[in-house]
């Protein structure tokens, strides 16, 4: 966890830095200076464009986080409550309704509905958060009922039943808390995934477009030139793979930090 | 979650028979709307396909005439209901670049999409299983780090780069493989050989995520009574693990595979494009880029179907596998 947590320290703070500032403009092309070797002045080299390497990844990184982060911000922010609601009106009609319109958006290769989101919209870093962003809501949806269902069942939700709450007040005073642990972790999954969903559409095209760099679109750039310049596309891999790993190892940890059950049975 | 409670009371078999019935009515209606879905995106798309097609000095009836013959004419529901009607009977309309059946083009794919899709299957279960039951059955032990340690990193490398890595290594560098193209069927062996990599790309990450669903499901049940009962009664730790525990162990490991195969395919387009390979993937990009819509959409139609169809039959399979379950109608 301590790793997990780490590594997306790094790559998190990569990208804040990135906002504000980055060693070398990576919109300006300066063709004589392609490919260059790692030096002082470029600590990765350059690419083939002339363009600072660490530029780019810092960039990259900040685009990469920012797709992921909304991403997952659209599947809390429109599940979460679907969830909660399902959850509370267990068996109804409402719960019914939702289920069955996250098992249809479970059906689609998420993948094919992003391309196809893309093809109608037209490529952009934009369409991409959306296109992930939807697969996130079922996801989250089912997190949030099934942890809400058993909480259902307690006497504190009883007593503030009794008490005169409506399940709305419940669901947010009493339930929600209860759930968070699992929210987080679930958001931190969900982040990989989305950081590597962002990698996949800006490698095939449709996602973030130049000259916004992105860790897939680089790839896509250094596919011809993995033998002639190795780095190239070996760098932001490396990138893609710290930064998913690092979330991953974090999103484990949490789990087992979070869950008490989980601890006795280890412990 | 089904609609109707199963009737209390029958015969397991009626029970099962009910259960399928129930499945395959919510199968049809997730078609349904699925199809709903993309027709209505897919009309979204600004621009006339016809007029596209024919240049911008093209005569209007010309264009009124490729418009009818491309089934473009006609009301949004008249052109739903004939698009539908088409794909039911195997007519998925005609491509708006290539002027041939859509039908016949995915044809032409899925004889590179299949394949490479069963072959990353084989190859996700041949690492998986001995991968997770080796980390199961020592857990705690240099073994069980080593496949949990792997298969962290299984699941964070993305596959594209993955197989970026493999065509530099083993096709350029060693030059054991080609770098992408597909020869095409009539040298079966050259033709597995061109999928070889792409389904290694392909299984990485698949088998990763399913060693260690194996891995969790195996220790569950090698806690249970029964088996320290079986070892007991002198059964080695191999059969124990082999004849009880796998069995077991089969119901989340199916559940998991039915939703790789979604992954598999979403892995697939892209891959493909990785290697060059003409396969269902490829047809579906290259029709988005070429604004062929009607390939787009009759294909993404049929992938969902594709979707829904395994999701079905894993339902049906762990009823199968499971007795428990056959009683319950499915959750």
């Amino acid at each position: 966890m301590a790793l997990g947590a780490a590594l997306t320290a790094i790559f998190t703070l990569a990208a804040m830095i990135s906002v504000v500032w980055v060693p070398y403009d990576t919109s300006v092309l300066t063709i004589a200076n392609r490919t260059l070797p790692p030096s002082l002045a470029h600590p990765l080299g350059t690419d083939h464009f002339g363009r600072d390497l660490l530029s780019m990844l810092m960039a990259g990184a900040r685009t990469s986080i920012a797709v992921a982060l909304v991403a997952v911000g659209i599947g809390i922010g429109a599940g979460v409550p679907l969830g909660l609601a399902a959850a509370a009106r267990h068996g109804g009609w409402l719960d019914e309704i939702i289920m069955r319109g996250n098992d249809l958006i479970f059906a689609f290769p998420s993948l094919v509905i992003a391309i196809l989101i893309t093809a109608v919209f037209g490529p952009s870093a934009f369409n991409a958060i959306l296109a992930i962003g939807i697969f996130n809501i079922p996801v989250f949806a089912r997190v949030a009922r099934g942890g809400a269902l058993p909480l259902w069942t307690l006497d504190y939700i009883m007593a503030a039943r009794v008490a005169g709450k409506g399940r709305g007040l419940i669901s947010v005073q009493h339930i929600l808390p209860n759930i968070a642990s699992l929210l987080i972790v679930q958001a931190t999954i969900q982040f990989s995934l989305g950081i590597l969903a962002e990698a996949a559409l800006s490698y095939i095209g449709l996602g973030a477009q130049p000259p916004t760099p992105s860790w897939g679109r680089m790839l896509a750039d250094a596919q011809t030139l993995i033998y002639s310049e190795p780095q190239l596309a070996i760098l932001p891999g490396l990138a893609i793979v710290g930064m998913v790993l690092g979330l991953n190892l974090l999103g484990d940890g949490l789990r087992d930090a979070l869950d008490p059950r989980l601890r006795r049975v280890r412990g | 979650m089904t609609l109707f409670p199963a009737p209390a009371r029958t015969s397991s078999v009626a029970a099962m028979m009910h259960m399928i019935l129930l499945r395959l009515l919510s199968m049809t209606l997730s078609l349904l709307v699925a199809s709903v879905v993309i027709f209505v995106m897919l009309q979204a798309v600004p621009g006339d396909p016809a007029a596209f097609m024919l240049g911008l000095n093209a005569q209007p009836d010309t264009v009124a005439a490729l418009r009818t013959e491309l089934g473009l004419e006609g009301g949004l529901i008249q052109r739903y209901v004939a698009w539908v009607g088409g794909m039911v009977t195997g007519d998925f309309g005609t491509s708006y670049t290539y002027r041939v059946p859509v039908a016949g083009l995915v044809a032409d794919r899925i004889v590179v999409s299949g394949p490479l899709a069963a072959y990353a299957l084989i190859l996700t279960l041949v690492i998986a299983i001995p991968a997770g039951v080796l980390a199961a059955s020592h857990r705690g032990r240099v073994s069980d780090w080593g496949v949990m340690g792997f298969t962290q990193l299984g699941i964070a490398v993305p596959n594209f780069w993955f197989a970026m890595l493999l065509v530099a290594f083993f096709a350029i560098y060693l030059g054991w493989f080609s770098a992408g193209g597909f020869p095409g069927w009539s040298t079966p062996v050259q033709a597995i050989k061109a999928l070889t990599l792409p389904a290694i790309a392909l299984a990485l990450p698949q088998a990763s995520i399913l060693a260690r669903v194996l891995r969790g499901a195996l220790i569950d049940t090698l806690n249970q009574d029964y088996i320290r009962t079986a070892r007991a009664k002198g059964l080695s730790r191999r059969a124990t693990v082999i004849r009880h525990a796998l069995r077991n162990a089969a119901i989340p490991v199916l559940t998991i595979l039915g939703l790789q195969f979604s992954f598999l395919l979403a892995g697939a387009i892209i891959i493909e494009n990785v290697f060059f390979l003409p396969g269902l993937g490829r047809l579906i990009f290259q029709g988005i880029t070429q604004r062929d819509l009607i390939v787009v959409q009759s294909v993404t139609m049929l992938l969902v179907f594709a979707v829904i169809a395994v999701t079905f039959a894993v339902e049906i399979a762990y009823t199968l596998a499971d007795p428990r379950l056959r009683r319950r109608s499915a959750t």
